[in-house]
């Protein structure tokens, strides 16, 4: 999603020269379709989270369109405080982009993952989220965003490979994406593990298991209103983020669930334990924490199988 | 005849001792000139009245900016009108400060003494700190350390669009205690940002204790030289002093500019000096009345 991030950025930049670019440091080659074509509007503030956001602000004040990128949780948690005081506050039209959400960085242990992000930033009012599924949808999301009036927080993944099945790259703010139908059970994903969600409603429904997969891809506004139109049709819901199981989808559909009074029982799956330490690749990773499509079918199996036998 | 001329006749016929002094002056102030010349006198004047009125602390800080202000609001300051996009851009920084920012703009008649008496009440744009909201104020602050990554931007905005404009930010050298605040000296330095120009009101506390006792990062001024900044010591309430200094600094080219300005606590209130509590303390009847009197006429 990266690379084509800042492939469509510098396309827009091209168009619009309010657009900046700060970084904290980091992003290397993979910022260069934007430096290379406008080094003069292009800063590396160091590696200095919370003064980047503090001069995106100034810059924003005085009508600019500053983007802001580190990796998610020095994007996101380093500066929060100056997130909140700065661009929400104010109202103002800055950017922040975070690479890594979930697991990306494998190897690089829990300092380096973004688990809490999307619950987090998603408290402040009025700051749009984004968190694309995949390469394709990440460029519509900027091509529908780029100029949003208040200030957004992008999520991203590294993969610019890898498609989700049935999305085509859709996106619109406040809506989700349905990207399977069926009537069993609804899958509601977020972020890249979007990948690991339809693979398992693939093996699922190669066991006679219809599910719907829906892509959750934004928040304030999120959309909730689709989404208890979904939950209204199936009596079993299965949130899957690579996320901390507060704060993120998981929570969302609680929150629809629990207001409109639907019947729909929730599962989320997601981070739900603190690291001991251990790392690994994404996909070793998101074994161990449940959200690999071979662990969402065993879920998903079991979780009907209860529900049948209750 | 109109009515305020009446009543201003009537005032001025009246001996001050018949009716309480900072009533007198309230009312003089309400009927005659709606812009008056921005002086420390009657900054203070207006920190102790609304601090008084409104029961609030944060005095000691008010007061000891309120030379500083009087410098900036009094002509140093490009500000045609607050709205105007190429105005100068003023950040308080230490923004718990701000009753002596509201003072100064409502000398400058940019703010109305109705709004002023709603400092502190309930459904205000006038808080303890400053909100964006209000017309002439640029930035909500009030998390110590913030102010300067966002003067910085400003400056840096100011010079991507070749514009005149200066950023003037002014932190309490407690803030000085914040890392953020050395994250955006340094991104000053290194890209020369000479358009920015910070003021440090030293006053040598804060909220617990004297700073030298929490982080002693004497010498300032060195600090900051060290980190690539212009930097000199001034006299905090030497108002003239103040103004001859920062109008004497090329916002055009070279290193931004910092000027440790050496302030009193409290000044010049007698039983504020220097003193911790004041950081806090809301005044008394007595202690108004006293305040009152050490702070003086305008000379």
């Amino acid at each position: 999603m990266r690379n084509t991030f800042f492939q469509t950025l510098a396309e827009l930049a091209a168009q619009d020269e309010r657009l900046l670019l700060l970084t904290g440091d980091l992003g290397y080659l993979a910022i260069d379709p934007f430096t290379t074509a406008f080094p003069d509007r292009f800063f590396n503030v160091g590696v200095a989270e919370q003064n980047m956001i503090g001069v995106a602000t100034g810059l924003a004040e005085a009508g600019f369109l500053p983007f802001t990128y580190s990796i998610v949780p020095f994007a996101a948690l380093r500066p929060y405080e100056f997130i909140r005081n700065g661009p929400v506050v104010h109202r103002l039209p800055v950017r922040i982009v975070g690479v890594g959400g979930g697991f990306e960085y494998g190897h690089n242990g829990i300092t380096h993952y973004g688990l809490e992000d999307v619950g987090a930033l998603r408290l402040q009012p009025e700051l749009l989220v984004v968190a694309p599924a995949d390469a394709a949808q990440t460029r519509s999301a900027l091509l529908a965003t780029w100029d949003w009036p208040g200030p957004v927080y992008y999520r991203l993944g590294k993969d610019d490979r890898m498609r989700i099945p049935g999305l085509e790259g859709r996106f619109e703010v406040g809506r989700v994406q349905v990207v399977r139908q069926g009537s069993d059970l609804l899958l509601v994903a977020m972020g890249s593990v979007t990948s690991e969600v339809t693979t398992a409603a693939e093996r699922l429904a190669a066991q006679g298991i219809a599910c719907g997969v829906a892509v959750v891809a934004c928040f304030n506004p999120d959309a909730r209103d689709d989404l208890a139109a979904l939950l209204e049709r199936v009596p079993l819901v299965i949130t899957v983020e690579n996320h901390y199981i507060s704060g993120g989808v998981g929570s969302l559909v609680a929150e629809v669930i629990a207001e409109r009074g639907l019947r729909c029982r929730l599962v989320r799956r997601g981070v739900s334990t603190l690291s001991d330490g251990r790392s690994g690749s994404q996909s070793y990773m998101h074994q161990q924490h449940g959200i690999s499509s071979a662990a969402l079918v065993e879920c998903a199996v079991q979780q009907l199988q209860g529900q049948a036998d209750a | 005849m109109c009515w305020r001329i009446r009543a201003t006749l009537f005032l001025l016929a009246s001996p001050p001792g018949d009716v309480p002094q900072a009533i007198y002056l309230r009312m003089l102030r309400v009927y005659t000139m709606q812009t008056q010349q921005v002086t420390p006198f009657h900054i203070r004047r207006l920190i102790l009245e609304q601090s008084r009125r409104a029961h609030v602390g944060h005095i000691g800080s008010a007061l000891s900016i309120a030379d500083i202000t009087a410098a900036l609001y009094g002509g140093i300051l490009r500000i045609d009108h607050p709205d105007d996009a190429e105005r100068d851009r003023f950040v308080l920084s230490k923004g718990h400060a701000v009753l002596a920012v509201y003072a100064a703009l409502y000398l400058k008649g940019w703010l109305s003494q109705q709004q002023l008496d709603t400092f502190c009440g309930d459904d205000t744009l006038l808080g303890v700190h400053p909100e964006h909201q209000l017309c002439g104020i640029d930035f909500s602050t009030g998390s110590l350390g913030q102010g300067l990554c966002v003067g910085v931007g400003s400056a840096l905005a100011a010079r991507l669009q070749g514009a005149a404009r200066r950023v003037f930010v002014l932190v309490s050298d407690a803030e000085c205690n914040e890392g953020a605040l050395w994250e955006a000296v340094m991104f000053a330095a290194h890209n020369r940002l000479a358009n920015l120009v910070v003021i440090v009101d030293q006053n040598g506390q804060q909220a617990l204790d004297y700073t030298q006792n929490v982080l002693d990062l004497s010498p300032l001024a060195e600090r900051w030289r060290a980190f690539g900044w212009h930097a000199c010591d001034v006299d905090g309430h030497d108002v003239a002093a103040l103004e001859r200094t920062l109008a004497g600094l090329d916002t055009t080219s070279g290193p931004p500019h910092v000027l440790i300005a050496h302030t009193v606590f409290g000044y010049n209130v007698s039983y504020m000096r220097n003193q911790i509590k004041w950081h806090y303390w809301p005044m008394s009847d007595e202690e108004y009345q006293q305040a009152l009197r050490d702070i003086g006429t305008d000379a």
